[in-house]
């Protein structure tokens, strides 16, 4: 199982969304659209048309810059970060 | 008297204001997780607030309570273009109300609409074949603020028939739930060159007073009125101390009153002089009057958006207006008074108002 952390941003969306969450997924995609299924809308909060992830939002895959087809292996640490921005 | 309800979106979230006599305000918020919030509603046909909103992180959506703001979820399911289009949407800029439907007006320009009061959305119309509308669809080309469909009016007697606003291009109005569309620029000014006579327009604002033939409107170059709901314009700029300006409000009872908030057109688009002032005419435009007791005489720079003055419909209405500085405006009289009833809000984009029964 992958082990997912989420921006702070997304938790107060979506009741019972945590921080951490471990999903079983080939790739980033399938790790987001598995969390879809349990949190429905979660996906396009980060995913926008194409589909690719949405402008300011990066994705790291056991410490690597990743993308949506990159894939994740069964221990992976998946970050979700929103990019630092202020005003 | 019935209680008033001010829905102010800002940059940081949804805002309540209530009263019961218009002069004491009670406030509630911040809502919507602090997202910037474009424009808010009061939905009189489901008493529910409806506000469309854009994070730079986590992209567009339409907030939702159903019970005066002391619940919201957010939706934003099936308001795409979809992987294979190229557009995508930056904004959901507007809201109204059409009979069963409500209606979002995004960027890129695009309307959708929800039957299920706002949890589920589909795409109604992006105005395709309207002149210019091949331009207008590429990012490239979309003037600042980036509001897309920028505004709405719907009509009560009619939910087919409503007019929406193309940042930078102009007004249409569809007669068929938004099938078809037709121009509504006729007699406009506008000071630049441009492809189509009947596009090209910068049309900030459109108001529709109690008489449906008569229209008002803000726009870049100066403010119009149209006596026939819409099909050709007058300019009635003349007496206005500029021509730009972005808030307008039609009176309810009075087909020829009218307010606008004129603000200097260049970069700094505040209010002449750094004095506030709110201009009323009684008579369709012939003659205007500045309404100045009880606002900022002096140093006071400060800028109101498309969306962001109001008046409400008891029978002396009062009128309201949010600052891009975080204030809040309201008058209990016509506007001959104002009273400043918040001074610390987050840059405010939208000011709406409802009379609850």
């Amino acid at each position: 199982m992958a082990d997912v952390r989420l921006p702070g941003t997304l938790t107060p969306l979506f009741p019972g969304l945590p921080r951490r969450v471990e999903v079983e997924a080939a790739t980033v995609l399938a790790a987001i659209d598995s969390l879809e299924t349990q949190w429905p809308g979660l996906r396009d909060r980060i995913v926008e048309e194409g589909p690719t992830l949405r402008r300011h939002l990066h994705v790291y895959v056991d410490g690597e810059r990743a993308g949506l087809d990159t894939a994740i292996a069964e221990r992976s640490r998946l970050d979700v970060i929103a990019a630092i921005s202020g005003g | 008297m019935p209680k008033t309800l001010l829905t102010v979106a800002t940059r940081k979230g949804t805002f309540l204001f209530e009263s019961d006599d218009r002069r004491n305000w009670t406030t509630r918020g911040p809502f919507c997780d602090g997202w910037p919030v474009y424009h808010a509603i009061y939905d009189p046909t489901t008493g529910s607030i409806f506000a469309a909103a854009a994070s730079e992180w986590h992209g567009s959506t339409v907030w939702r309570s159903p019970d005066l703001g002391e619940t919201w979820e957010q939706s934003s399911e099936g308001l795409t273009y979809g992987d294979d289009d190229g557009r995508k949407i930056s904004k959901a800029s507007t809201l109204a109300r059409a009979g069963d439907r409500l209606l979002v007006g995004v960027e890129a320009p695009g309307i959708f609409e929800s039957r299920d009061n706002g949890e589920t959305w589909s795409l109604l119309s992006t105005l395709s074949g309207q002149h210019g509308s091949e331009a207008w669809d590429d990012p490239a080309n979309q003037p600042p603020g980036h509001l897309g469909i920028s505004g709405f009016i719907t009509d009560a007697a009619d939910s087919d028939r409503f007019f929406a606003i193309v940042q930078g291009i102009g007004a249409f109005e569809t007669e068929d739930g938004g099938s078809s569309w037709t121009p509504r620029n006729k007699g406009l000014r506008r000071d630049w060159p441009a492809d189509y006579e009947d596009v090209g327009f910068c049309v900030h604002k459109l108001v529709r007073s109690p008489d449906p033939q008569r229209m008002y409107q803000q726009n870049h170059v100066g403010v119009h009125r149209s006596d026939d709901a819409g099909q050709s314009w007058t300019e009635i700029t003349e007496g206005l101390p500029g021509d730009f300006g972005f808030a307008a409000a039609a009176h309810p009872h009075d087909r020829e009153t009218f307010y606008v908030a004129p603000v200097d057109g260049l970069h700094d688009r505040t209010m002449h002089d750094g004095k506030l002032a709110v201009w009323r005419t009684r008579d369709a435009g012939s003659s205007w009057q500045d309404l100045r007791q009880g606002l900022p005489q002096e140093k006071a720079h400060l800028g109101v958006l498309r969306q962001g003055m109001t008046i409400d419909t008891h029978d002396v209405p009062g009128v309201y207006f949010g600052t891009s500085t975080g204030q809040v405006f309201a008058s209990a009289d016509e506007g001959e008074t104002w009273s400043e009833i918040a001074s610390y809000l987050p840059s405010i984009s939208s000011v709406d108002v409802a009379v609850l029964d």
